[in-house]
């Protein structure tokens, strides 16, 4: 691993690096294969190509950081290992992101509101000390662009289309609203790989992400919904229930057949 | 020329006629994805490559095409290096790659706001879908031709 030294902070841990590795991974993997439930669903094309694409990109760049994570870990566990073969409480992944899609609008709503926070989240990395950390950041960040400017047309059309429309998707920003917290309230390991200069403090990331996303809710007349106190486990490692039947499609292959390729 | 130097100008003469597998009309030195082309102590070649997109399900076969060719054409040592960084751009696809972008009806990555229709030459044009067929595509139509074409995205 690079060397992860703020001027006086405390090294992080190789294993903190991997557990905050696998943070920013899995919240892009789970994303991703909700992503991937769309295709041949979706309710035109494009729309079936605007996700699979989103979800193609946050596969590869979930590639790259698990296969960073498992030189970082050094147990000999390739990328595959890590995506594939771990267990439902070995997941980091923020719980937004296994949520379900439920409808159109639901599924937009959420990917908004996780693009803004990985626009933030890989702004703030960009300049990480871990210097392979900070470059996949920078990939990730064009991407991530597009990713927002798609999930923030949508919004405004859907939030300033039909009543109903409006209707729905601001219900579903009601609903998926509390699950940010997650994104900001800092931890332990929040706290250690900042100190150590590896990543930046999420609390701070929150007054950026919100700088991103309220001009769109303004033009999708949508209202902010107010902030409250909100559990979050997701990132520790305890899951809704949902995940379990999630990781049950992604790993079927892997678990079915072991070492399966093509 | 010295012995290396004529090397590394065989090896990009080779590079040139290895296609991206997406967009074959382009080579991999047109998109312009490698880095560097450097020759080993040991008669063998290191080249730096940079992904497109992180996602791009053509990046592995990619480096398996440039390997292959590059050992038909007597080269058995090939290293293939994965750069990140600085992040590949579309500014760095050629002039000749914008012109057979062009030629094969592909819109090249510009800076101008709305791209000009590959096939009549028309700046009349909207956009359909942020993503087309491919991650590295967007899809756009021509009010003057009527036709719908992709564009090659901005990155």
């Amino acid at each position: 691993m690079s060397e992860a030294v703020a001027a006086g902070g405390a090294p992080a841990r190789p294993a903190q690096l991997f557990d905050y590795l696998l943070r920013i991974a899995d919240t892009s993997l789970v994303l991703a294969q909700r992503l991937g439930e769309w295709i041949g669903h979706a309710p035109a094309i494009e729309e079936d190509l605007g996700f699979a694409n989103t979800a193609l990109d946050l596969l590869g760049q979930a590639r790259l950081l698990f296969a960073y994570a498992a030189e970082v870990e050094g147990r000999g566990r390739s990328e595959d290992d890590l995506a594939f073969l771990r267990e439902e409480a070995d997941y980091r992944n923020a719980t937004l992101a296994e949520l379900p899609n439920g409808d159109f609008g639901d599924t937009i709503v959420r990917q908004f509101l996780i693009d803004a926070y990985q626009i933030v989240l890989y702004g703030g990395l960009r300049k990480s000390r871990d210097a392979r950390l900070a470059e996949i950041a920078a990939k990730a960040l064009k991407e991530t662009r597009y990713h927002l400017r798609y999930s923030s047309n949508w919004l405004v059309r859907l939030g300033d289309g039909t009543e109903e429309s409006h209707a729905r998707v601001q219900a579903s920003l009601d609903r998926f609203w509390p699950h940010t917290a997650e994104f900001f309230d800092a931890d332990d390991l929040d706290r250690a790989v900042t100190g150590a200069g590896i990543a930046p403090p999420v609390q701070d990331l929150r007054a950026d992400w919100l700088r991103q996303i309220e001009p769109v809710l303004a033009e999708a007349t949508l209202q902010r919904p107010p902030d409250a106190a909100h559990r979050w486990y997701g990132k520790q490692g305890r899951h809704s229930e949902h995940l379990g039947h999630l990781l049950a499609d992604l790993q079927y292959l892997q678990r079915a057949h072991p070492g399966a390729r093509w | 020329m010295n012995a290396a130097t004529a090397g590394i100008a065989r090896t990009r003469q080779i590079l040139s006629t290895v296609p991206d597998p997406e967009i074959p009309v382009l080579s991999v030195l047109d998109l312009g994805i490698i880095r560097s082309i450097e020759e080993t102590p040991d008669g063998g070649l290191r080249i730096e490559v940079s992904p497109t997109y992180s996602g791009c399900p053509a990046t592995a076969m990619i480096e398996a095409d440039i390997r292959t060719a590059l050992q038909n054409a007597g080269f058995p040592s090939v290293q293939i290096v994965e750069v990140l960084s600085p992040p590949w751009t579309s500014e760095w696809i050629s002039a000749e790659g914008h012109r057979k972008l062009r030629d094969y009806g592909i819109s090249p990555p510009t800076a101008a706001a709305t791209p000009v229709c590959p096939r009549c030459g028309s700046a009349d044009t909207e956009l359909i879908s942020e993503f087309g067929s491919t991650p590295c595509k967007a899809l756009h139509r021509c009010h003057a031709c009527l036709e719908p074409f992709d564009r090659f995205k901005c990155i």
